[in-house]
């Protein structure tokens, strides 16, 4: 490429794009996102789209594909009702963690707009899917849409042959379980070969006509092994039903004694779609902080290179800045911590640690402050950690004080909040482990556990919340999943609270 | 290895499966909303159906999808927030209203905090809602009664026409526009000036100031007249006339006649109820035809044809001779709805008391001159809130429902029933206006 050219020249000057310009856009960007930052990406698909297809692709987790549910309906009603409203405008960007990576620009934004969307989906998002331990451990990037064409034509072909109804009594029951549809430590139990092959044929039972679904009887499916847990005193059964089971999905395909083969296979898309999100769920705040620190990093080098007019670096710092803001806790704005502007604020810190590091620095962080290669030391931190492991490794005093963090105790024994620990010396350690663990999804979610099920005797399937912290469950929505488990199994289901005594 | 789609020409609309089987599921709160709409509003603005949509709120109660969440009350937590300014360690606050801080978004995970869902059902899925599953008793074949008439369509503006389609607004538009460009002298200048000549004039004695003055101010109005001759309040060049073309227009056309009974019989709840009837039988036909129209008759011992005010709203007494609004409407559709360019609907509504053997001549009427002119005839007849006994019992009757079961007996497209509450209109209606295999079904049992 003659880049010798190009450099002091604007790669556009209005802010209507073409689809050359996009080209010209995306090279430079990827240029510097290879050669400038190395960074790793999947091939990039970009797709544009209209406001209307966004709010289509938004309703269904931002999948291209995807089964069709009414409460994806009732998404697209609100998202609709509030887009048009004027009450929510919609993402600039949709990106997939699949390979290639797909990513969606709306035709509505600007050249500016679409070339940083660009550096931040195609290059920042798409670095983050291919490098995070944990996206690489349990997502299969290159097989997603596979499986979601899978999904969505055995469910319309379920519909069909069972009707809509009976279908959507199972998708709703296993989406209020999706939350504990997904194993958090370790990997399933694999399937047996009888089992994999009997799944094979289900799969492709819903293509061939001759079929009939209905006469995978429990031994094409292995099932027959639960005559032989039915004799097995509890010890045993603990053994053959991997009890206790935190994958109250995964439980149910397995074991429940009432589920149809086909409904057991709905069972499982929901958990695999779940278990494929659930690393998405982990890492807010380093995906969205690496790919906004990416777009940065490019268009502070791009319109350093003269490749961009002051107008264009304008209108991106202007969204750049919106996207960053934190509000403090007493602004009206305030609703959390933003992932964006914690992500991003981080990763620049990370780099000023390396470049600029303070005696401070040096004692907190003598891994790497100083550190002459940043990106290096910043790719290995997107690619190790997720945000609680993140935050409790990276999070500086610095930054602590320029967030003026502190943090509230909350009792429900005491009748005020305390303010328990604040930017100071002896806080830091506090705030940042406080804040590490606010991200730690094992916390955050309940932790309910299959702990028995004696399909000998009553049937009864007993589930144990560990409950943490005297935190309990909402009890309104608690009973309607409960009801929801019922139908999955069949027979009683018992929910225990058992305090962690820690 | 990389590159662009422009998926911008791929359908649309790809959640609309979603957005229908939500539908469905909202569909009886939905409904309950769109017959709380339809109650109170009148007939001929549509029911009160906003071109555009209809904005629907229902409760999301079964709409909820419940997960496993921590209550966001009670335990041991803590919080770490932004923009300390003066809190140091120990600081107490209150607990803030409502939840504990931001642990209250948790709380709501997917967002279904609130009571109420709304959104917008588009006008087509408002009516399809209020219309579930109906279907027009013979629309394949009567929809073919498309009538071909010779109308004119507005084709914009010309500069040259004849004054009865003289547009005025856009010919003042011009004018004024005109006279403000060329400074035509207002009425008002001129008027100030003349009075200042006449002033001057009517003084006895004049000093040669003054009369220089009185000089210069006649040249100058002399001025501002001729320039006002010049520059016309109206100048051909500002005429613009609308034009019309001739244009062939196929439209079909339903004319709907609701019949009732207003004697002292018929109080609000009847009439109520035969309003709902009414109501959503014209909002059907509008959906299937164009143009519908709607005709009133009202009738006690003698029948007239009113507007849906009077119709609803105004109260007589008197005895009842049904066959009067029979030959009304028989009347009304050899003066103004030949059968032959209008589909003819004929709606009645009854307590079903009627005079002497005055139900017999009903009946000769509708088998020899209504029912061959009309696509549907449908009689709804009101009963008590408590004759369970009519309701169940089809054969139970007076005599003006006996006679007309002699006439549903002849004619596939005459339809009864009895309704004694709201809630029964919208399920006979629906009987009413099934796909029509059932509807003979209907008829031959």
């Amino acid at each position: 490429m003659q880049a010798g050219d190009t450099v002091a020249k604007p790669m556009f000057t209005g802010p209507e794009w073409t689809f050359e310009l996009l080209e010209v856009a995306r090279d430079a960007i990827e240029e510097i996102a290879l050669n400038d930052l190395g960074l790793d990406v999947y091939p990039n698909q970009i797709e544009i789209i209209s406001a209307e297809q966004m709010l289509d692709a938004y309703s269904c987790v931002g999948l291209p594909l995807m089964y069709q549910h009414w409460s994806f309906g009732k998404h697209f009603a609100r998202d609709e009702a509030l887009y048009r409203t004027g009450r929510q405008g919609l993402a600039y960007e949709i990106v997939i963690n699949s390979n290639p990576c797909i990513s969606y620009n709306m035709e509505e934004n600007t050249m500016a707009m679409q070339t940083l969307v660009m550096a931040h989906a195609a290059f920042g998002h798409n670095h983050f899917f291919k490098n995070n331990y944990l996206f690489q451990q349990w997502t299969d990037a290159a097989g997603i849409h596979d499986y979601l064409a899978f999904a969505k034509n055995y469910i319309s072909a379920c519909e069909e042959r069972y009707g809509l109804s009976a279908v959507e009594e199972i998708l709703d029951a296993a989406h209020a379980l999706q939350s504990q549809g997904v194993f958090r430590y370790g990997r399933p139990p694999k399937p047996t070969t009888e089992e994999l092959a009997a799944m094979q044929k289900v799969r492709e039972g819903h293509e061939s006509a001759q079929s009939v679904l209905d006469i995978w009887t429990d031994a094409t499916l292995g099932r027959d092994k639960l005559e032989q847990i039915k004799d097995e005193p509890y010890s045993a059964r603990r053994k053959l039903m991997n009890l206790p089971q935190e994958n109250l999905l995964y439980f149910l395909e397995k074991h429940s004694p009432v589920l149809e083969p086909w409904q057991c296979e709905i069972l499982r898309i929901v958990r695999m779609l779940a278990q494929y999100l659930y690393p998405q769920k982990q890492t807010k705040v380093m995906n969205e902080g690496c790919a906004t620190f990416v777009h940065y990093y490019i268009i502070n080098k791009l319109f350093e290179q003269g490749r961009l007019t002051e107008g264009s670096y304008m209108e991106m710092m202007h969204s750049h800045t919106n996207v960053v803001l934190q509000p403090e806790y007493d602004d009206p704005r305030y609703s959390g911590i933003n992932p964006y502007a914690l992500g991003f604020a981080m990763m620049q810190d990370i780099r000023r640690i390396c470049e600029a590091p303070t005696d401070e620095d040096r004692e907190w962080f003598p891994d790497f402050a100083g550190d002459p290669d940043w990106r290096r030391v910043m790719r290995d931190a997107w690619a190790n950690y997720r945000d609680e492991s993140f935050i409790q490794q990276f999070l500086s005093p610095h930054l602590i004080r320029k967030f003026k963090l502190f943090t509230l105790a909350d009792d429900a024994d005491q009748s005020h909040l305390v303010v328990s620990q604040i930017h100071n010396r002896t806080g830091y350690r506090s705030v940042r482990r406080d804040l590490a663990h606010s991200y730690d999804l094992a916390y955050l979610e309940p932790d309910i556990q299959v702990t028995d099920a004696d399909l000998k005797g009553d049937r009864e399937l007993k589930l144990t919340h560990t409950v943490r912290d005297g935190i309990h469950l909402s009890e309104e929505d608690r009973d309607e999943v409960l009801k929801h488990l019922r139908r999955l199994w069949g027979y009683d289901v018992s929910l225990a609270a058992v305090d962690a005594g820690e | 290895m990389h590159h662009f789609i422009d998926r911008r020409a791929n359908p649309k609309g790809k959640s609309l499966g979603n957005r229908q089987r939500f539908l469905e599921r909202a569909r009886e709160s939905i409904k309950e909303r769109v017959d709380r709409s339809v109650r109170d509003k009148s007939i001929k603005d549509g029911g009160g159906i906003p071109a555009e949509g209809e904005k629907v709120t229902i409760p999301s109660r079964g709409l909820k999808e419940p997960r496993f969440h921590h209550s966001p009350k009670g335990g041991r937590r803590r919080h770490v927030l932004p923009g300390n300014k003066e809190f140091v360690v120990g600081d107490t606050l209150k607990r803030p209203q409502g939840g504990a801080g931001e642990g209250g978004k948790q709380a709501s995970e997917d967002g279904d905090g609130a009571d109420e869902f709304s959104f917008t059902l588009t006008r087509d899925e408002y009516l399809e809602i209020l219309f579930d599953g109906l279907e027009l008793p013979d629309l394949v074949e009567k929809a073919t009664v498309e009538t071909e008439t010779i109308g004119t369509r507005r084709a914009g503006l010309t500069t040259a026409g004849t004054p009865n389609n003289l547009n005025l607004v856009r010919t003042m538009r011009n004018s004024l526009g005109r006279r403000i460009a060329l400074q035509r002298p207002s009425a008002r200048s001129i008027a100030e000036l003349q009075a200042e000549i006449e002033e001057l004039e009517s003084l006895s004695e004049r000093s040669e100031k003054q009369q220089i003055h009185l000089e210069d101010l006649r040249h100058r109005l002399e001025v501002l007249e001729r320039k006002r001759r010049v520059v016309g309040y109206i100048d051909p060049l500002d005429l613009r006339y609308d034009t019309h073309v001739p244009e062939k227009i196929r439209n079909s056309r339903a004319v709907v006649f609701c019949l009732m009974d207003v004697s002292g019989s018929m109080q609000e709840r009847e009439k109520d109820l035969a309003k709902r009837f009414f109501l959503l039988l014209h909002l059907f036909l509008t959906r299937s035809y164009e143009h519908t129209e709607l005709v009133f008759v009202r009738h006690t011992h003698h029948a007239q044809e009113v507007d849906e005010e009077t119709f609803f709203y105004a109260r007589e007494t008197g005895g009842t001779i049904v066959s009067t609004a029979l030959e009304k409407m028989k009347e009304i559709v050899a003066e103004r709805y030949p059968p032959d360019e209008w589909n003819i609907y004929g709606a009645q509504a009854s307590d079903g008391e009627n005079f002497g053997n005055d139900s017999a001549r009903c009946k000769a009427l509708l088998l020899e001159d209504l029912l061959p002119v009309c696509q549907y005839y449908a009689y709804v007849e009101i009963v008590d809130e408590n004759a369970e006994m009519l309701l169940n019992n089809p054969e139970a009757g007076e005599d003006l429902w006996q006679n007309y079961r002699q006439v549903k007996a002849q004619a596939p497209h005459f339809e009864m029933q009895r309704v004694s509450q709201p809630s029964h209109i919208y399920p006979i209606f629906r009987e009413f206006f099934l796909p029509k295999a059932k509807g003979a079904q209907n008829a031959g049992g």
